[in-house]
């Protein structure tokens, strides 16, 4: 079959070729890395193997030559591996790394919408060096044959001329069987043209193909329904023959006949007056099937076994779930407007209708939020690389555990949490685990061991680093600190000490005695902080000298709706988000007291200061209220607390976060709005601006 | 604005202190009725609030104050103009907007140099129709002000 496009229009495969080509190419690392543990594991490079041959297939079919022709190479090395023709070692690993890394490339670089084109020639060169057993020039003659076999049945017509059944006669006469292939592809199919291709490629290793319904060239133009029919004499059996095909993704079902020439022969001479291709291909196919009764329940059992372990999904793009999303919001919003009318309303038919509405409404939105749930996998699966490359680069053993990949986030967030991770792992990396000399020296094991943990608790998700390396100096950093100005003498004297370690999360702050290529340009921490704030997220670290450190992201699980208080002050509504919320409280005026220009209340043994949002907000008055108590909502960032003092509690109440636009930005201590019930706007309340 | 083809351009017309104003219809989205607007906390004087305009948040700048003028109650034919310029969709609180007239464009002259008066910052151009004189304003300049930047933002 040529490797040509045609006319094919391809945009509309390009989405999943992309998104096919980087799982394929994840499988590859994730795979390859498991070979490195276990070098002798064929299975491994059988699953590698796998994933390049389709990937080799997919991007021929669309076009991309530089892709093709590598994976066409790293596929070579990887078949004589598995076939024991050369050994293989940590520097065929590298390369094939190497080669990963070009595809990961050319693949971006087609998902930016390049052409994926790439100069490969080096990372072949390499390949071909590797694979040297079997000589470059052999390589490039199998193909052309393969190439020239491909045409042949192009010139076929539809049923079996009289040229076709002499080959078939004569090759039976040289002991080959001869067998009609029914393919069934799976109704989801969506690279038609990339499986036929793979198919084909898998018959020409095994036997000669003679006839394909309908046409070669059709299959290429996907002119087919999700069936078509290959006739190939093969030595193989056709037990084999099965198997090998169902190994092509997305292949729903194979038959596998022999076909006898005596049949054919009639065959000829009943349709020969005046066949149409559809009838006979018709005829053909109840042909098959007739044919095929007996073997069927066997070939199910193995269609199901090679089938069980994908789950049916489909693929949606993200902007149709978050229009799916922003409608929901507006039904959210309406929702809360007829909870506010029924009770107004006071009808209890209404009422019972609409507490109905807000359940389904509640499931509704469960479901919404969930699809747009991603597990941190995603993320966390670019990591073992990473962590093996800069181990080599700083000459240190390091062992990456990950535990609760499957832990799920909302896509929005999982989007942003990328880049401080590698921040914070490059970190861990760099200045938590120490060279193996030194933990040798330390009486620890040479190999430092790195814990990537995620896990769900309440409203949160929580992600964690934890290192068993050198630990936080409390000295080195104050010292450090100081002499950058970042704290004063006195101020420093007083901290705790998680005060302390996450002075190393300040701007323009670097612990490392020298600066590595790795880290430590002294940008990078801060910039981790104020993007998993910006999440509505916060960070904590925790270390013991010599023991290692815990750097503890929370983030909320989803960021388009939250639960808030909704608080009154004046004629002015806010909303305090619940996730900040420690308590409400009712407080005597008299229990408020005065300390150093500050005034601070006593909340369980704890002194929290008192911050009046009629003032920092600068509500208008309309009328002076006089009371004896203030209504004061405790609020947390980290291990601080304060207390804001507002009028009265509204009550809680779950709304959709919008932003104030691209106008109105960086309002003081407003992380945005919200639309209630009564289409009146209510702003939401920014806790973290609030407490110093 | 100095073509040889007299076309024809399409303006929305306010007025602000008796005085006419206009838009060019292509910037303007909508025009509303002064509905509950929030206030939000420590932004400029002339930022009046936000308004919930079919579910988006958008911002509510008061003209009058915008051209340092004197901020008039609201009254039965206030309207706020919404305006959709580079990404921004902001409302304008005006005291009236009761006109769409076409004009030529060759009737539109720059605006005439007056030392001192706010206002003139914020004007793209005059056209004389008959007896009436409207006052083309700059969406760019009162939307995009340089001093916003460093005064909007506190803490």
């Amino acid at each position: 079959m040529p490797r040509g496009v045609g006319q094919m229009d391809m945009n509309q495969y390009l989405e999943v070729f992309i998104e096919e080509s980087k799982e394929h190419l994840q499988a590859c690392n994730e795979q390859l890395l498991e070979l490195e543990k276990n070098p002798e594991d064929i299975a491994i490079v059988n699953e590698i193997f796998r994933s390049a041959h389709t990937l080799k297939g997919m991007s021929a079919t669309m076009g991309y030559e530089d892709l093709a022709k590598l994976t066409h190479q790293m596929e070579n090395v990887l078949d004589a591996i598995r076939n024991g023709k050369i050994k293989f070692n940590p520097e065929i690993l590298d390369v094939v790394f190497l080669a990963v890394d070009d595809l990961e490339a050319m693949v971006q670089s087609i998902a930016d919408g390049g052409d994926g084109k790439r100069d490969v020639s080096n990372v072949v060169a390499k390949l071909l060096l590797i694979e040297n057993g079997e000589s470059p020039a052999n390589a490039e003659a199998k193909k052309e044959v393969a190439v020239a076999i491909a045409e042949k049945p192009q010139a076929a017509k539809s049923e079996y001329d009289e040229f076709e059944l002499t080959v078939l006669q004569q090759s039976r006469d040289q002991g080959f069987e001869t067998y009609e292939i029914t393919v069934a592809l799976r109704d989801d199919c969506l690279l038609k043209a990339a499986r036929v291709f793979m198919i084909f490629e898998i018959l020409e290793k095994i036997g000669e193909v003679i006839k394909a319904n309908p046409s070669v060239d059709q299959l290429e133009e996907e002119n087919f329904d999700q069936e078509f029919t290959i006739t190939i004499v093969s030595k193989e059996s056709n037990h084999d023959i099965q198997k090998k095909i169902m190994k092509v993704s997305e292949v729903d079902r194979v038959d596998v006949n022999i076909i006898s020439l005596e049949n054919l022969r009639q065959y000829e001479e009943q349709e020969v007056t005046d066949v149409t291709p559809e009838k006979n291909n018709h005829v053909e196919i109840e042909n098959t099937s007739n044919e095929d009764q007996e073997s069927k329940p066997e070939d199910k059992k193995a269609a199901n076994t090679t089938k069980h372990s994908s789950s049916k999904t489909i693929r949606v793009n993200i902007e149709r779930l978050d229009i799916l999303l922003n409608l929901f919001e507006e039904l959210v919003i309406d929702r809360g407007r007829l909870e506010q009318i029924s009770r107004d309303l006071n009808n209890q038919e209404l009422h019972e209708t609409v507490e109905r509405m807000s359940r389904t409404t509640g499931d509704l939105q469960n479901i919404i939020l969930n699809m747009r749930m991603v597990p941190v996998e995603t993320v966390f699966n670019r990591f073992p690389r990473m962590v093996r490359q800069l181990a080599r680069d700083l000459n240190k053993k390091i062992d990456l555990e990950i535990i609760g990949a499957e832990t799920e986030l909302d896509r929005t967030v999982i989007d942003e949490i990328g880049d401080p991770l590698v921040h914070l792992i490059r970190n861990a990396l760099d200045h938590g685990v120490e060279t193996p000399e030194e933990r040798k020296a330390n009486g620890k094991s040479e190999v430092g061991t790195v814990v990537l943990k995620a896990y769900h608790s309440g409203n949160h998700v929580f992600i964690e680093i934890e290192d068993d390396g050198a630990g936080i100096s409390r000295d080195k950093v104050l010292s450090k600190a100081l002499s950058k100005g970042i704290v004063t003498e006195q101020a420093a004297a007083s901290m705790t000490d998680s005060q302390v370690y996450e002075l190393i999360l300040a701007s323009g702050f670097s612990t490392a005695d020298k600066i590595s290529a790795v880290s430590g340009r002294g940008v990078g921490l801060d910039v981790v902080k104020s993007t998993i704030e910006s999440l509505g997220g916060s960070i904590s670290i925790e270390s013991k000298l010599g023991q290692g450190s815990v750097f503890s992201i929370q983030l909320p699980l989803t960021l388009s709706i939250i639960s808030v208080m909704l608080t009154e002050i004046q004629q002015e509504k806010f909303a305090i988000p619940l996730s900040s919320i420690i308590e409400t409280a009712i407080v005597k005026k008299t229990d408020i007291l005065n300390a150093h220009n500050q005034q601070v209340i006593d909340f369980r043994g704890k002194v929290v200061p008192v911050l009046f949002l009629n003032e920092i907000f600068e509500v208008p008055v309309f009328e002076e209220l006089e009371d004896e108590f203030y209504s004061v909502v405790i609020v947390r960032k980290g291990d601080k607390m304060a207390g804001l003092v507002v009028d009265s509690f509204i009550g809680q109440q779950e709304v959709v976060l919008k932003s104030l636009g691209n106008y109105l930005t960086n309002v003081f201590a407003i992380s945005g709005a919200t639309i209630l019930g009564d289409g009146q706007v209510a702003l939401i309340v920014d806790c973290n601006a609030l407490i110093k | 604005m100095s073509e040889a083809v007299a076309s024809d351009i399409k303006l929305i017309v306010f007025q602000l202190m008796n005085k006419e104003y206009a838009i060019p219809v292509n910037q303007v989205q909508s025009i509303e009725k002064v509905e509950h607007i929030t206030r939000v906390p420590k932004t400029e004087k002339f930022i009046k609030g936000v308004i919930n305009l079919r579910g988006v948040i958008t911002p509510i700048i008061d003209l009058r104050s915008r051209f340092e003028l004197e901020e008039a109650e609201v009254t039965e034919s206030t309207r706020v103009i919404i305006v959709n310029f580079n990404d921004l969709e902001v409302g304008f609180i005006v005291d009236l907007a009761n006109d769409v007239i076409d004009i030529p464009v060759e009737s539109i002259e720059p605006p005439p140099e007056v030392v001192g008066v706010t206002e003139a910052e914020y004007i793209n151009g005059v056209a004389k129709i008959g007896k009436r004189l409207l006052i083309l304003i700059d969406l760019e300049k009162i939307l995009i002000p340089e001093q916003l930047s460093n005064l909007g933002i506190e803490g």
